[in-house]
């Protein structure tokens, strides 16, 4: 195989290239003036033969996307670019925004074009005050120079585009919640169908697309979509930048083709694992995805190897824990996380994630009982596949899969009545993330009722 | 700070709200960002405030409230001038993060999870920040501090406490809550006066 060369990374180490000016010079904005040059159909179809398929988790294939947004409904069409990152682990968008802003453009750019939208919309979370700041300042650029705006590089196209900032809430990654946060509204998901390729924003046609997705698309338009199927795997097409953290010698965004090992991305790529440590456990693709272990690793980073290994390929967000980091702490964080998160329409997620935070929480404290591994595992069952968005879903990744690859360590918490993992009983210092008190759920509940929840909530 | 007397949105405070709504094709779009700018003209988000945005957009207060007790940006008691905020989910915890995070609170005390006494600080602990390669990341008023120590963190404090307020990784020293809260408002992404978005829905009455 020849050696990769990166592809949407290519420019990271040109700082130059943050302006136009130096992105000008890379060969920006020339996919631009090709796709314009290309009618939208084919255009769509050079982006279906691409294969490139969404890299903000769910991995739909983009063209088939573009080409489901009807053109005869008398509605404007609209395009947003999801900037909203916030699956942890993941932080891929945040460096593709701050060090290539112009390419991120330039590829929504051409999307609009695509599907024939006039205003576009990126939606940045609250907390990106610089990294939206520079894709403020690349907006106005591109305004300056022609490429936004009236007649876009000399077409008769316009095109405006609005940059959005969100205010702190992990839900509105969700596409329908993104759009209702972009709405004014409480970032709570949709039902679906319909979709928001027919009933999007302001009930209009819309298309969502991840940052990293977009980025992809001048590639694509630029360099044929032959090149870009020849990278990767026959179904997981093209380049993907990988967010490696946690117990690595070197954390860090790594871009390789879709389809290199972890164990590649792991040993070679962020240095192995840090003190010389043996690597424990990870998700391949943020804290939604279950985690795998040291026996997964010669696993492909591609959508179906990481399905077929009992996991999924999310974000690429791979949080890598060692030998001496307690998976039932980690666990317990991660449902506090989603605890916190949940936008508490759906009964399941809202009081799932809030119970399974107590009882992760007594577990980890030194107070967990035997029967607490299957109670979370029942209140797993009734959470899964319950509510409008998948949240909940993904608070239970971690639990289940903790459960299936570590259940001794939970039995030795119960067994010790304390975490192994720390020196004195009560030692762990767990926050409360739900506004309640922390400790025991005996505190809360008179004994033996929690074991009458999966009823509750079944 | 206590509620202000006056109207918060009022000449070109109020002319900048205006702009702001304009750019969206519905005027509903912009209540996050008004809201901000209630948050930069009063340091948090007072109910007079929430009044005014659901007057600008034709809303009632409680539905511009409804939005508003969604969001952890918008401060809706008064709040530290600078928000500390330390990331505790599994990538900056298992650096150090949760330490960082009760170092803070040792530092500031029990106060800070509201505001101290000097009107100061805020300290939050927050989910993941999307900057796990930093780990563990302190944001001051939203702006990343990257890789952070215990020291570190004592020194950022002691500095702002002197009026020396530290240069963030990437973006500079971070404004007071209420800059970055204009900031957030997208004061600097408004549409030039050629720009004339076109109408949202298809529809004449959108």
């Amino acid at each position: 195989m020849p050696e990769f060369e990166p592809v949407l990374t290519a420019r990271w180490g040109n700082a130059d290239a943050v302006s136009i000016d130096g992105y000008l010079e890379t060969g920006g904005y020339r996919a631009l003036g090709k796709a314009l040059a290309t009618s939208p159909p084919a255009l769509i179809e050079e982006v279906k033969a691409s294969g490139l398929r969404g890299r903000g988790g769910a991995g739909f294939p983009t063209g088939t996307k573009w080409s489901f947004i009807p053109q005869s409904t008398g509605k404007p069409v609209y395009v947003v670019v999801n900037a909203d990152e916030s699956e942890p682990g993941t932080f891929n968008n945040r460096e593709l925004l701050e060090r290539d802003p112009h390419q991120v453009l330039e590829g929504l750019a051409i999307a609009c074009w695509a599907v024939q939208c006039h205003t576009a919309f990126i939606y940045c979370r609250g907390e990106f005050v610089w990294p939206a700041s520079v894709v403020e300042r690349a907006v106005a650029e591109a305004y300056d120079r022609g490429y936004l705006g009236r007649g876009v590089a000399g077409s008769d196209f316009d095109l405006d585009v609005v940059v959005h900032r969100g205010a702190g809430a992990y839900i509105c990654g969700e596409e329908t919640a993104l759009l209702e946060s972009l709405e004014g509204r409480r970032g709570q998901p949709r039902l679906r169908p319909p979709f928001p390729v027919t009933d999007g924003l302001y009930g209009c046609p819309t298309v969502i697309n991840n940052v990293e997705t977009l980025s992809c698309v001048p590639h694509i338009v630029d360099r044929g979509a032959t090149w870009f199927a020849g990278i990767g795997t026959e179904k997981s097409t093209g380049p993907k930048v990988f967010s490696i953290s946690g117990k690595v010698n070197r954390p860090g965004n790594y871009e390789a083709p879709l389809g290199t090992t972890a164990r590649a991305l792991i040993e070679e790529h962020a240095g192995g694992i840090s003190g010389g440590r043996a690597l424990k456990a990870w998700t391949p693709g943020g804290s939604s995805t279950p985690y795998l272990t040291a026996d997964h690793l010669d696993t492909p980073m591609d959508f179906e190897a990481v399905m077929a290994a009992g996991s999924l390929l999310g974000t690429g967000a791979m949080i890598v824990l060692d030998e001496t980091d307690c998976i039932v702490d980690a666990t317990l964080r991660f449902t506090q996380f989603y605890a916190h998160e949940s936008c508490g329409k759906c009964t399941p997620c809202r009081e799932g994630t809030w119970w399974m935070s107590r009882v992760m929480g007594r577990m980890e404290n030194g107070h967990g009982r035997g029967e607490d591994i299957e109670l979370m595992r029942d209140m797993g069952q009734n959470m899964l596949f319950k509510s409008f968005c998948a949240l909940a879903d993904g608070a239970v990744s971690p639990i289940d899969s903790s459960i299936k690859y570590f259940r001794e360590e939970y039995e030795e918490h119960v067994r010790l009545g304390r975490c192994p993992f720390k020196d004195e009983p009560g030692a762990a210092s767990v926050t409360d993330r739900t506004g309640g008190t922390t400790g025991s759920l005996a505190q809360v509940l008179p004994e033996g009722r929690e074991v009458q929840l999966g009823e509750v909530l079944g | 700070m206590t509620a202000p007397e006056g109207p918060v949105l009022s000449g070109p405070v109020r002319e900048l709200a205006d702009r702001i709504v304009a750019k969206y094709p519905v005027a509903r779009s912009a209540l996050v960002p008004l809201l901000y700018l209630v948050q930069s003209e009063v340091g948090w988000v007072p109910r007079e405030g929430m009044r005014e945005v659901a007057e600008i957009l034709g809303l009632t207060t409680a539905e511009v409230e409804a939005v508003a007790t969604f969001y952890t940006m918008l401060k809706l008691q008064p709040s530290g001038r600078y928000v500390i905020s330390v990331c505790t989910n599994p990538s900056c915890s298992l650096l150090g993060g949760r330490r960082l995070y009760e170092r803070a609170r040792d530092v500031l005390g029990e106060a800070s999870e509201r505001v101290t006494d000097d009107g100061l600080f805020t300290v939050e602990e927050e989910e993941c920040l999307a900057a796990c390669d930093a780990a563990p990341v302190v944001t001051v008023n939203y702006t990343y501090f990257d890789r952070v120590t215990e020291e570190q963190l004592e020194g950022m404090i002691a500095g702002i406490r002197e009026g020396r307020v530290p240069e963030a990784s990437r973006g500079g020293v971070p404004g007071d809550l209420r800059e970055v809260s204009r900031l957030l408002s997208g004061e600097r992404s408004l549409p030039g006066p050629e720009r004339q978005p076109a109408s949202a829905t298809g529809d004449d009455g959108a």
